[in-house]
């Protein structure tokens, strides 16, 4: 095949530097990892061939971590050091944690995101999760032989702010150069859309083990576009193991349990579930440490039974996301399964009786994810091959609000808006003579602020004090294509910016980032201010390679001075790059990002209009 | 809409009909505006940027964010008339002008005390056929718009009727949370 390539627009890979990059499904019961190898989307198993990574992180008093497989048989050993499922901590609070009196941990609650007393000290789920995901990374590093140019990690649908900015901190804190955050049915819908080349309306039920999220998709031409989505960030696999613990507890009579015994019981209750699935009945026989015994038969009646609210939750959301996608059942060509969750027969039968169709379960709903988020990663890293030319287009789950005067919600942005989206609103003063203001952001759906989730406050200060009513602020509100937020404020009649000082509520701030940052390189005895250098060295190259492009595709749209003013600080920077100095690199960068900011504008304009001129979008280049 | 473009940077004094290469009316194909925001999206979207220097990822924010506002407003027959009305220079005073038949006010009225009984009461059936009706209704009432916009340039009456889809849109989003407390 002697086909040309002809570089993208914005893009600019020689065909034979292949960056690496992975996809990785952070799950709340496994991880996986997964990369693209020869058009291919691959995952990548451990040195003992485990494609799974238990999401299972044991804290030990030498100050060793212990993750996956290594940590797993702790569980019920040290249950207090051994974290379990702790995406289902990632930006929450203490009250927002279900059956937390069933959870073995000494949770630290000091407002905020919830944290964990071990034997190695404090730590926080943010952490914990950066350690699954260092794993992650170095299987990664070690498979693919060299280093990550990015990553994808995939996120449910229904997270909300503080969860979704929780996650790619972990992944800082993991060393991960993070490409996107990906929801996982979308990147399930990838996975399944580009195998088949489907066309048409989608629905991508996925039941993980500890979140459920339901997806309405529209698959045309390559393009990926998220109509609704829909879920409960707290509604998985755990649930239905806690419903068959909670039978086993009463239909045995059992006394309250040690941690171990509760443990030991949440293992047998997840077993009875997973055999169930292949199998009419499960046996349950437990010996305690307590000295009991558990000689139960869980029948699938039972299960059905004792499951059946949490069945009829994934529906609910499933009927409201297709109605906000303004469509019927009737309409939905297919339904693609997702997470180890549906493999119970009774999500499988529910599902196909809803849509009314069999749901389609062709993909591994362990890996799915994980090889959508490679796909994607693949892409964005710049490795796109020819007829390789998709976009995903999706949405917010929730939607953004501010409080307003007697504890309710002004709608900004409203959910299933799609991303990138910003929105506006303006403000006033209450006082004669107010300097400064307080704003609430929240998200979710009610009209009352106490039932919606508080994501951040804000203080604007340096209000010009005027008589009440008179200042006008202009609070934006912007949502990337990460699905994450960022608020900004104006005073309009002045032009005062006001400084904005953010709290985030769930969140961690810059600060304590740093912090961890600090002690996990003083731990694994990696020099961070080295990373940080040649963290910035590839960055720089790589807006000196992008430019370069660009200034030979469309050079001509500059006069000779504009181009002469460009070429010099990409000299600069060029004549920095490989010096270990941190800051000329940055300056240079920042002064080469100044100089070609209108080249950047022109560009964008020419090519938008060239496409409004009828031409085909492939036959438009930069 | 509140949200105002001078903030950002890139040329955006095409209005959102130019923008998505659309005719400067009312009646829209749908179809047709799916795939022009797809095709410009698939264009500006920040994904095409990733390998790109800040300047060109932060314009390819902006470019798609704008997009996206202009689909969003066109999409919304109401939203669209609106828009419309206004780049027609023709002011359509939805927040001063609260003015409205009071035969229409009394209906709407008794018709949400109807709705908020019926949640009370979870009466599922009685939502859905307010629901079906009320989306009759809204129906009917876009196409007066495109009758009075396009055809007999009637902007007042346009405007007149705009405030009153406005009352049935919230009464359907009322139902619609009803209908969803019900269910759940």
């Amino acid at each position: 095949m002697a086909l040309l390539q002809i570089a993208e627009p914005g893009e600019s890979v020689a065909p034979h530097q292949h960056r690496l990059a992975i996809g990785i499904d952070l799950g709340t019961t496994n991880s996986l990892v997964a990369t693209v190898r020869s058009g291919m989307s691959v995952v990548l198993s451990d040195e003992k061939g485990h494609p799974l990574l238990p999401s299972v992180v044991r804290y030990t008093a030498d100050g060793n971590v212990g993750v996956g497989y290594a940590a797993e048989p702790w569980k019920s050993l040290d249950p207090k050091n051994t974290i379990v499922s702790v995406k289902r901590f990632m930006g929450r609070g203490r009250a927002d944690i279900a059956h937390s009196e069933t959870l073995p941990y000494d949770f630290v609650d000091a407002g905020g995101m919830v944290k964990i007393k071990t034997v190695a000290g404090i730590k926080s789920p943010v952490e914990v999760s950066a350690e699954i995901l260092k794993t992650l990374r170095l299987r990664g590093e070690a498979a693919l032989g060299g280093e990550l140019t990015g990553a994808v990690i995939t996120v449910p649908a229904y997270f909300d702010d503080a969860q979704r900015q929780a996650t790619k901190d972990a992944a800082q804190l993991a060393g991960l150069h993070v490409l996107r955050l990906l929801n996982e049915p979308t990147a399930a819908a990838i996975a399944y859309g580009l195998d088949n080349a489907a066309e048409g309306i989608y629905a991508i039920f996925d039941l993980g083990g500890g979140t459920f999220d339901i997806s309405i998709l529209r698959l045309a031409k390559g393009i990926f576009e998220v109509l609704s989505t829909g879920g409960d960030s707290a509604l998985g696999g755990d649930d239905f193991d806690h419903r068959v613990f909670c039978w086993i507890i009463a239909e045995a009579g059992l006394k309250p349990l040690s941690l171990r015994d509760t443990r030991l019981l949440q293992g047998h209750a997840r077993e009875a579930k997973e055999y169930l699935s292949q199998h009419g009945e499960a046996p349950i026989t437990v010996k305690l440490s307590s000295g009991e015994y558990v000689d139960l038969v869980l029948t699938t009646d039972i299960f059905t039974e004792i499951t059946r609210t949490l069945v009829q939750k994934t529906l609910s959301a499933t009927k409201k996301a297709l109605r906000d996608a303004g469509l019927t059942i009737a309409e939905v060509r297919g339904v693609v399964m997702v997470g180890g969750s549906t493999r119970m027969p009774q999500i499988q039968h529910a599902v196909g009786e809803f849509f009314k169709q069999e749901p389609l379960n062709n993909l591994d709903p362990d890996k799915v994810v994980a090889l959508g988020a490679a796909m994607q990663a693949n892409l964005l890293a710049g490795n796109r091959a020819a007829g390789d030319d998709w976009l995903l287009l999706d949405v917010i789950p929730l939607s953004l609000g501010l409080e307003t005067m007697g504890g309710l919600v002004e709608k900004v942005i409203p959910r299933n808006s799609t991303i990138p989206v910003a929105r506006a609103q303006e403000f006033t003063t209450f006082k004669d003579g107010q300097t400064a203001m307080s704003i609430h952001v929240v998200q979710g759906e009610r009209d009352l602020v106490s039932v919606c989730r508080s994501l951040a406050r804000f203080e604007l200060r340096g209000i010009p004090p005027m008589v009440a009513g008179a200042a006008r602020i202009r609070v934006t509100f912007q949502v990337d294509a990460d699905g994450l937020l960022a608020v900004s404020a104006r005073e309009q009649t002045t032009g005062h910016e006001a400084r904005i000082e953010v709290k985030p509520s769930y969140g961690l701030t810059d600060n304590e980032i740093s912090e961890m940052l600090k002690e996990s390189f003083s731990h694994a005895r990696e020099d961070a201010s080295l990373r940080a250098l040649r963290e910035m060295q590839v960055e720089a190259k790589r807006l000196l390679e992008a430019i370069r492009s660009a200034l030979i595709s469309s050079g001509g749209i500059l006069s000779v001075d504009e181009r002469a003013r460009i070429e010099v600080a990409m000299g600069h920077l060029q004549s920095v790059v490989d010096s270990d100095d941190r800051p000329a690199i940055d300056a240079a960068m920042k002064a080469l990002n100044d100089a070609t900011d209108e080249f950047a504008a022109r560009r964008m304009n020419q090519s938008v209009q060239q496409a409004l001129a009828g031409k085909n979008i492939d036959q438009v280049t930069l | 809409m509140s949200f105002e473009n001078s903030t950002l940077r890139p040329d955006f004094s095409a209005d959102h009909f130019a923008l998505l290469d659309l005719p400067r009316q009312q009646a829209l194909n749908g179809d047709e505006l799916g795939q022009k925001f797809r095709s410009l999206q698939a264009l500006v979207h920040p994904d095409r940027y990733v390998q790109a220097g800040d300047a060109q990822q932060r314009l390819a924010m902006q470019w798609a964010t704008r997009v996206n506002e202009a689909c969003q407003i066109l999409k919304s027959p109401g939203k669209r008339a609106l828009y419309l009305l206004t780049l027609l220079g023709f002011d359509p005073q939805v927040e001063s002008n609260t003015a409205m038949p009071v035969a229409f006010l009394m209906q709407q009225m008794e018709l949400r005390e109807n709705v908020m009984a019926a949640r009370a009461a979870g009466d599922e059936a009685f939502l859905e056929a307010a629901h079906a009706t009320l989306c009759r209704d809204v129906a009917e009432s876009h196409q007066q718009l495109i009758e009075l916009i396009d055809h007999q340039h009637d902007y007042t009456a346009a405007a007149d009727l705009v405030r009153k889809l406005m009352f049935q849109e919230k009464l359907l989003h009322e139902i619609n949370d009803a209908l969803e407390a019900v269910t759940s």
